[in-house]
């Protein structure tokens, strides 16, 4: 109780909770599901941002390369020094840069906000259990992970700053470079995959165990699905990268030689290794995790879209068992595909035909999950609010990104496009307009649940119109430059390959200058897209306070996590909860009204 | 308002929650030394002609420790039937006795350990010379030095090393009576080669049995040692409930009774990745 009174002056606003743990237990080292889901939740928000404004400045470097960064120029030379000198981006500060955006978005943005931010908050709540089953160990999930984004973040920092390998991290590049940065990125790569393995332990246990009498697997919403399958994913992949980071920590720290092989060249010298490693074994290990990892990002973000276009069409969702299968399709063969992101390392003509096999196979449950939400849509009577409209936008968005996927997912279409633009463009659509769209749409939805207030929906429509506008300027055009064989790793957009003559016959060879002037294009609309998340930001915190009150259930839902007090005090239920009835009942003929809850009996 | 199922059962999945996360922890545990196996695979069937070393570790002593960690597998079980039974006191005991094999294991462990960082060998700038093994003495460094490595040789101006090398086997087939003569440090066993003197300048790396010797010591290395952890982990857990947590025995002894089950599930997996480990690292 000391801290309480030290530190109560910050949280005078707050009303006195039931349960007197004081501040530091009740907000910080918190064992509640919700409170750990909104840490996970502000956390990774942050670090989506930050990622963000990485990218930024690099769109800059290529648009305008060699010139001053505008507003931040200036402050990251004060900060970083030398690689920043004249507030001019230098080579090895955009790899800085390249690194960390991928490995930030992916595993300290997306993955926690998706997964361990919505999982946490929502999956006890829609399965009508009071907590998580293991409390404990949740917390200590989330503090692994803070402290995996604490040493992540304060690599920049180091000499030489952060890691310069790509997020795919390949050796013997990343183990060559000679600055501390990697090493940093694969002690926090330790951290969070510890903790992703608590999150998933115990997603899986609750899952299992908790769910409330009534709550049979076939009466589970389909988010909870969702999570499910991604846990799975989580628990299995994820310790082969862990196994690939310690070995590539022996290489860093140790100087072993598991992915150098012999006779490795570094700076015109044989290096003094003992040899007999496999670059091609870390390449192997690496995307063991992060194709699974691609379902990771997208199957919280479909499960979200699935409660909210059920929701808000107000009917059930159409095929609620071809989506559950597809799901647990998808988690199975996500495990035997990862090779497609090695057509190119001479892996062999066998297996490239295997694993293309394989992955146009799961291609096939994709399709159904879209197939299934577009169907949803048919004779709804869809209210239009901004929740909706970022899931509406997801599915032809994620349609995209899924489509632009299938030539790279055969080897030959793959001899050209690999490591373009427009591999960027394909899993970018994934990602951003697919999968942050949905987790803004879930950001909406369950805002009033975890608050008590909606944000406001003018400014809501803005963030989504001005946000899903920009989002195609800036991915479209990268297809283009992707066709045209524009490499994705240049650091200064193309411009070494402008219009580059062929000796004998005097035609161009090089990039043209339109696909180079896209880069302009490009970088303009993501500075759009910057302004864009402002009003988002503003009404994030705003409504926090101001926003306009509602009442337990604003959406008039059927689950369970509306079948609480708002926002829900420890132990989530305030009386005895027994589901009756499948996830989606509205529009039931004869009900009283046009949702019925799952707790509501059936009267005959 | 408890968690449910931290104790009984739940009736359709016939399992307390601690019991499925401890199957599903083991299950993320699998994949983890299931990818350093592969890359064991791996390495080994891409290593190049003779870079693959065979016969450098001690076999009698790993076979004994295969032994102290077989025996502590079983008398974990022992502890929790005794708990099952209400024996707490054979319970003490058989738990007394784990902590003990699993702390035998670690100081046998270390001292492997130790024989290998004073354990060398030395490859020569003419690629005819075949490297040797043996022990080094370092002029200035009492004794036999830890860690030298070429770079430190040349670091310090050190022009020549005396080394004392490996005896060799006799015959292939004396070798194998011995149980891999090689392996131990050879004081006793076969003919000692005469020590030679070795200038800094043919050499072109010296190095211990350490993880950079060779992508075997690599993986052997970092599969023991995280082995280890697990050990220690396991051990400091099973510490832990014999000590101060055993308290739980008189105000919810089925809650501890299962605590005691899930920390020996653990403790036999770490056992089973080591029965794998033993002839993969000693005897192929």
């Amino acid at each position: 109780m000391q801290h309480t009174t030290q530190t109560a002056p910050h949280e005078t606003s707050h009303e006195h909770h039931h349960e007197d743990l004081g501040f530091w237990r009740t907000y910080v080292f918190s064992t509640d599901h919700k409170i750990i889901g909104i840490q996970y939740a502000v956390t990774s928000l942050a670090f989506l941002f930050f990622g963000f404004c990485l990218m930024l400045a690099m769109r800059w470097q290529i648009a305008y390369p060699g010139q001053e960064i505008p507003v931040v120029g200036k402050m990251l030379e004060a900060i970083l020094g030398d690689t920043a000198k004249g507030g001019i981006m230098s080579p090895d500060l955009y790899n800085v840069f390249g690194a960390m955006h991928g490995t930030i978005m992916v595993f300290l943005a997306v993955v926690p906000l998706a997964f361990a931010g919505f999982g946490n908050y929502v999956v006890p709540l829609q399965i009508g259990a009071i907590d998580m089953a293991f409390p404990r160990i949740n917390m200590a999930s989330y503090w692994s992970f803070f402290l995996g984004c604490v040493i992540m973040f304060f690599s920049f920092f180091i000499p030489g700053g952060a890691a310069q390998g790509g997020w795919t991290s390949y050796s013997p590049l990343a183990t060559t470079i000679p600055t501390d940065g990697q090493t940093y990125w694969l002690i926090g790569m330790v951290l969070l995959i510890t903790s992703s393995l608590l999150g998933s332990v115990n997603f899986i246990a609750t899952i299992i165990q908790l769910r409330a009498p009534g709550m049979t697997w076939m009466r589970m919403p389909f988010f909870v699905w969702a999570q499910f399958v991604t846990a799975f994913l989580l628990l299995l992949a994820f310790p082969p990268l862990e196994a690939a980071g310690i070995m590539q920590l022996m290489d860093k720290v140790f100087h072993t030689s598991f992915f150098l092989p012999t006779g490795l060249m570094v700076g015109g010298q044989v290096a003094d290794i003992s040899g007999g490693g496999s670059p091609l074994l870390w390449q192997h290990l690496f995307w063991f995790l992060a194709h699974p990892e691609v379902y990771v990002l997208i199957l919280p973000a479909i499960g979200i879209v699935g409660e909210i276009v059920a929701n808000n069409t107000r009917k059930s969702i159409w095929g609620y068992r071809s989506l559950v299968y597809s799901v647990l399709a998808i988690g199975f063969i996500a495990f035997i595909v990862w090779a497609h992101h090695m057509y190119l390392t001479g892996m062999g003509t066998k297996i490239s035909a295997f694993f293309q096999t394989t992955t146009m196979i799961i291609s096939i449950p994709s399709v159904i999950i879209l197939t299934c939400l577009f169907i949803s849509l048919w004779g709804g009577s869809i209210r239009f609010n901004t929740p909706m409209l970022f899931a509406l936008a997801f599915l032809p968005m994620f349609g995209l990104g899924g489509l632009t996927g299938l030539p790279l997912g055969f080897s030959f279409a793959d001899l050209h496009l690999h490591d373009t633009y427009y591999v960027i463009a394909h899993f970018h659509y994934i990602v951003a307009p697919g999968t942050i769209f949905a987790l803004f749409a879930g950001v909406y939805y369950w805002y009033p649940k975890a608050t008590g207030r909606k944000m406001n929906e003018f400014w809501g429509k803005v963030h989504f119109w001005v946000s899903f506008i920009a989002m195609n300027l800036i991915f479209q055009p990268m297809f283009a430059q992707g066709m045209a064989g524009m490499h994705r790793r240049m650091y200064d957009g193309g411009a070494t390959y402008a219009g580059v003559l062929d000796p004998e016959s005097g035609e161009v060879v090089g990039l043209n200058s339109f696909i180079i002037s896209l880069n302009k294009g490009i970088t303009h609309a993501a500075f759009l897209m910057a302004v864009a998340q402002l009003p988002f930001i503003i009404n994030f915190f705003y409504s926090m306070f101001k926003g306009e009150k509602v009442d337990d259930n604003p959406w008039k839902a059927t689950t369970l996590e509306w079948q609480t007090p708002t926002p829900p005090p420890h132990g989530n239920f305030t009386k005895e909860i027994v589901v009756y009835r499948g996830p989606y009942d509205y529009s039931l003929p004869g009900a009283k009204d046009d949702y019925t809850p799952q707790t509501e009996p059936n009267h005959k | 308002m408890d968690v449910p199922y931290t104790t009984k059962p739940r009736p359709d999945t016939g399992l307390y929650n601690a019991k499925l996360g401890i199957w599903l922890f083991l299950a993320s545990e699998v994949m983890l030394f299931g990818a350093l196996f592969s890359s064991y695979i791996l390495l080994r069937v891409n290593a190049l002609e003779g870079t693959w070393p065979h016969g450098l570790l001690n076999i009698p002593i790993g076979t004994f420790n295969t032994f102290v960690l077989i025996s502590s597998s079983v008398t974990v079980v022992m502890a929790w039937a005794s708990l099952k039974l209400g024996q707490f006191n054979r319970f003490k005991m058989y738990m007394g006795i784990t902590i003990l094999c699993a702390l035998a294991f670690m100081v046998i462990k270390s001292i492997e350990y130790k024989d290998k960082f004073t354990h060398y060998e030395v490859w020569f700038n003419d690629p005819a010379k075949p490297s040797i093994r043996g022990h080094i003495e370092v002029p200035g460094i009492e004794g036999n030095p830890w860690f030298m490595t070429h770079k430190k040789l040349a670091d310090k101006k050190i022009e020549s090393i005396k080394i004392h090398p490996d005896p060799k086997p006799k015959l292939a087939s004396a070798k194998q009576e011995h149980g891999g003569a090689e392996a131990h440090d050879g004081h006793e066993h076969g003919d000692h080669p005469p020590v030679q003197e070795i200038k800094t300048s043919e050499i072109k790396r010296l190095s211990a049995f350490v993880p950079a010797h060779s992508t075997y010591f690599a993986i052997y290395f970092t599969l023991t040692a995280l082995h280890a952890l697990h050990v220690m982990g396991g051990a400091a857990v099973m510490f832990y409930l014999w000590g101060p947590g055993a308290k739980m025995w008189k105000t919810d002894p089925e809650r501890f009774t299962n605590r005691i089950e899930v920390s020996g599930l653990f403790w036999h997996f770490v056992d089973l990745v080591w029965i794998f480990l033993f002839p993969v690292l000693y005897l192929l």
